[in-house]
This record gives structure tokens, sequence and C-alpha cells, in this order.
């Protein structure tokens, strides 16, 4: 009795595992879908670009606030860190070299990722989710509108556009955060500031790699709010779930492309 | 061109391994205002969504002006669309858009008329629902009713062959619902088009209806006119049509033994 009951928990867990892996392969499955098909109907985004530009203004524009505190913030904990440190081998003038790499590479895109997943992804799924949830979508497909073209193209677009400008803008503004500690409250050289982040800091190696993340940062988290909210069930609680999964899937789906971008950025 | 403008031939559809309809058949004529009646979860709105090409049938055929609905492309189905209106349940405004743009919609994004144009043809949909001075409320500002009868406007806007009425009477105030009843009615012949109504309410909907399909356990349970369907001495239908508790329709779902479900207290 003790043993079959045991089997039977065995293969109770054994058909959970697999139930879970058939269900992760499916959504990616229909994710890819869905992006291809975001691609394919991408061409009223640009024709009425209007509808693309209402949503720069709600993913972008209406994220600066969030990204301009958070990157002023981040820039001056840099600068005290970063000179707490190199002033110990006497390389404090190397401080502005530090804040500016450490965001144009590294901080700029991925904070400005996990900000813009917890801030415009959410809004995104959410959004979505509740037009399913109240048929908004299904009126639209009976109005022989595509959902698709109408609606998640131009947020697609929206995303991609808004996130490199919303990470330039952070590593902007953290370097204007990590100047203000340095300089005037820490007593660096200001000249020594500027003229070794000019000389140091590359345009290809550096800018541009990240301006890459960016772009790769911008169309995971996008894409995986769309989804979400175009995936999730038709209920209360299924928009909660879908929320909270789009803010888990990005963070870390953002922070393991990080990681894949850098060693192939290194090696190239 | 037949003188119906929907077919359903032998139809059957079902959701994970239940088969919900079990070789349905109905016509809808030109011209007709024709009600689908039965119990919540008898599959009615499903039949609206099968006309529409939502949702496929696992057997039978749904035609839809000649053309058999599953058979065509994205594109077919599209064009099979713009035939068609539908007011859902609850209206399903764009709450992002104004009651005008709302109604404006479906003439923006399928037509290429003028905004001129567009904006004197949603005044007078607007103006034939009796909102025309709500052109500038947000669908949170408008009563259930009120936004029952935008999504009506919003649905004729291309003036439609089909109109397909997903309960447009659940859950209104006795105006309300008499003025969506006589809506429906006035606006099914000044348009000439064929409107599906997918309704409970037997009061409301007999006032109106030309023809009625019963739909019970999968199957068309009974059809006739309202008249008929007054008359009627089946068992189903006097139940649903009076309101009886007893009868056909069983009160309660299936359980266990109620008794020694409280003994045991296990569940």
């Amino acid at each position: 009795m003790i043993k079959s009951n045991l089997i039977i928990s065995i293969a109770h867990f054994l058909r959970g595992i697999g139930h879970r892996m058939i269900s992760r392969v499916w959504r990616l499955g229909a994710g890819t879908r869905l992006f291809l098909l975001t691609i394919m109907y991408s061409g009223e985004s640009f024709r009425r670009f209007h509808l693309t530009l209402r949503e720069i203004y709600f993913t972008g524009v209406m994220s600066l606030l969030i990204i301009i505190v958070s990157a002023f913030f981040v820039g001056m904990v840099l600068a005290l860190q970063g000179y707490n440190t190199l002033q110990k081998y006497g390389s404090s003038e190397a401080i502005g070299v530090l804040v500016a790499l450490s965001l144009v590479r590294e901080l700029g895109p991925v904070v400005t990722a996990l900000l813009f997943a917890g801030r415009a992804g959410t809004a995104i799924t959410a959004e979505i989710g509740l037009m399913k949830t109240t048929e908004q979508l299904s009126a639209m497909e009976m109005m022989a509108v595509n959902p698709i073209a109408r609606v998640v193209a131009p947020r697609f677009w929206a995303g991609v556009i808004s996130m490199p400008i919303l990470a330039a803008l952070f590593s902007m503004v953290g370097v204007l955060g990590g100047y203000l500690v340095a300089v005037p409250l820490i007593g660096v050289d200001s000249g020594a500031f500027w003229s070794q982040m000019q000389a140091n800091v590359d345009v290809r190696a550096d800018i541009v790699n990240g301006v890459i993340k960016s772009v790769v940062f911008a169309v995971a988290c996008t894409m995986i709010a769309l989804f979400e909210g175009f995936d999730a069930p038709p209920t209360a609680e299924g928009v909660s779930h879908a929320t909270t999964r789009t803010v888990v899937i990005s963070s870390l789906t953002v922070l393991g492309l990080d990681f894949v971008l850098t060693s192939f950025m290194m090696v190239v | 061109m037949t003188s119906n403008i929907v077919e359903i031939d032998n139809l059957s559809f079902g959701y994970k391994g239940r088969l919900l309809h079990k070789g349905i058949n109905m016509a809808f004529p030109r011209g007709k205002v024709v009600a689908i009646m039965g119990g919540s979860g008898s599959g009615k709105t499903t039949l609206l969504r099968l006309i529409g090409g939502q949702i496929k049938p696992a057997q039978g055929k749904v035609r839809v002006d000649g053309k058999v609905v599953h058979e065509q492309d994205r594109d077919g189905i599209y064009q099979l669309r713009r035939k068609m209106g539908m007011l859902f349940q609850h209206g399903a405004l764009f709450t992002d858009l104004s009651t005008f743009d709302n109604v404006a919609f479906p003439m923006r994004e399928l037509t290429d008329l003028p905004e001129s144009m567009i904006r004197d043809l949603v005044l007078m949909k607007l103006n034939a629902v009796g909102l025309r001075g709500a052109h500038m409320l947000m669908p949170t500002e408008l009563s259930g009713g009120m936004a029952r009868r935008v999504a009506l406007a919003r649905a004729i806007a291309l003036d439609p062959c089909i109109v397909m009425y997903d309960e447009p009477f659940a859950g209104l105030d006795p105006i309300s619902m008499g003025v969506i009843c006589g809506l429906i009615r006035s606006l099914n012949d000044a348009l000439g088009a064929t409107s599906i109504i997918v309704s409970h309410d037997v009061k409301e909907t007999f006032i109106i209806a030309d023809y009625v399909y019963f739909v019970a356990d999968g199957v068309v349970a009974a059809e006739g006119t309202p008249h008929d369907l007054m008359q009627s001495t089946l068992p189903f239908v006097h139940q649903f049509v009076h309101g009886e508790k007893d009868g056909p329709v069983p009160f309660h779902y299936p359980a266990g033994n109620y008794q020694s479900e409280l003994l045991n207290q296990q569940l």
C-alpha cells in the first residue's frame, strides 16, 4: 500500500514537471509567433505614425521622471563608491571614466530596461489584458480590424524607439549625478573628470555597444509585456498574474541577455 | 442570392472534451429578427462566435452570405466581418476613446471617408440611438444602458447586413431595456438588415423577434414564432417561457448524495 502510494506520488511529480515543461515550450512558441506577426503587421505603425507616437508618449515620455531620478541617484552612488576605491590607489581623477563606462556599458541599458519593465511593461500588460477581459480585442476582431496591427505593433515600436533614448538619457543624467558628487562635493578636479572621460570612452566599443544592448532589451521587454497581456486569462486574477510575470520574466531576461551580449562584445 | 443570409448546417462544437453543440441546424432569413434562446451555458454566445469566425466548428458548416466561414482565410473572414456588426454583452467600448471616437472607429479603420463625412455619419448614428448630446463623454461616464446604445451605434456604423446582439438586455433597468428593445427592431427595419439576438430575456425578445430557436443540451430543442412558442406544450419550452423552477431543466448542478456529503464532511 505504502509502496503503491509512493509510486503514484512520483508519477504525479513527474507528470507535473512534464506539464510545466510543455507549457513553457508552448508559451515560447506562442510568444515567437506573436513577435513574427507583429513584425509582419508593422506597416500600419509607420503609415499611421500617430498611433505609435501616442504610445511613445505613454511608454517613453511618462517613464522620463522615474528614469531621470533613478539615473541621478545611481550616478551619485557610483561616484561615491568609485571614489572610495580609486583613492586607495591614488587614481581618484579616473572617477569620471569609471562613472561614464559603468553607465554607458552596463547600468544605463540594464537599469533602464528593469525600470521600463516595471513602469511601462506592467502598464502595457495590464492595458492589453483588460482590453481582452472587457472584450475590446474581440470587438476589434469582429470589426475586421486586426488587433495585432492596431494594438500590438504600435506599442512594440514605441517601446523599441523609446528605450534606447531613455537609456541614453539615463547615462547622461547619471554622469551629471556623478559629476555633482565627485567635483563640487568631494573636490575632484573638474578638468580631470571630463578629460579622462573624453579620452577613455570609445564610441564604437562603449557607446554603440550600449545602444545595441538597449535595443535588444527593448525588443525583449516590450514583447514580453505584450505577449503576457495578449495571453492573460480574461479574469482579474489572470491579468494580475500576467502583470507579475511581465516584471519577473523581463528582469530575468534582461540580466541573462546582458551576460550573453557582454560576452559576445568582449570577444568581437 | 439565397433567402437566408446565415445558415448553420449540422454544426458540432466542443471545449475541453465537452460537446457544447451536437448537430445544430438553423437558418436566418434576410431582413428578419431571429432570436437564439436558452439557459446560461447552453452555447448561445458561442454560436455568435462561430458565425463571426472567431472559432471553428468541430463538424458541420456555418455559411454567411453563401460562404462557409471557417473555410475562409484571414482576409476572407475579414471581408465577411465587414458585413457584420456585433453588440457585445457589456458593450466592449474602447475605454481610451470618447463616445464619438468609438462610433467613428470602424469608419476610420475600414474606410477612406474624409473626416467631415465621418463626423456627420457619427452624429447621425448617435442621433439614431438618442445619444448625439453625449458624443464627448468617455465610456466611464456612461450608464450601462447608454454604453449599450453607444455600442449599438458603433455596431451599425458601417450599415452591416447582419447585426448580432449578445445578451442586449442583460443588467438593464426597465426603461433602458425598452429603449434597446425598440431600437433593435427599428434599426433592423430601417437598415434592412438581419438581426440575430442571443438572449434569455423572454418578454423583450418575444416582442421583437420574428422567429426563435431554443437551444438546450447542445441541440435545437424547439423553434417557431414567439406566438407558437408561447402556446407550446413542450416541457422545456413551457418551463423556460414561464420561468418555472421545476421542469426538465434541473435547479441543482449534478452532485453526489447530499446527506452522505454532509455526514462525511468531505467534498
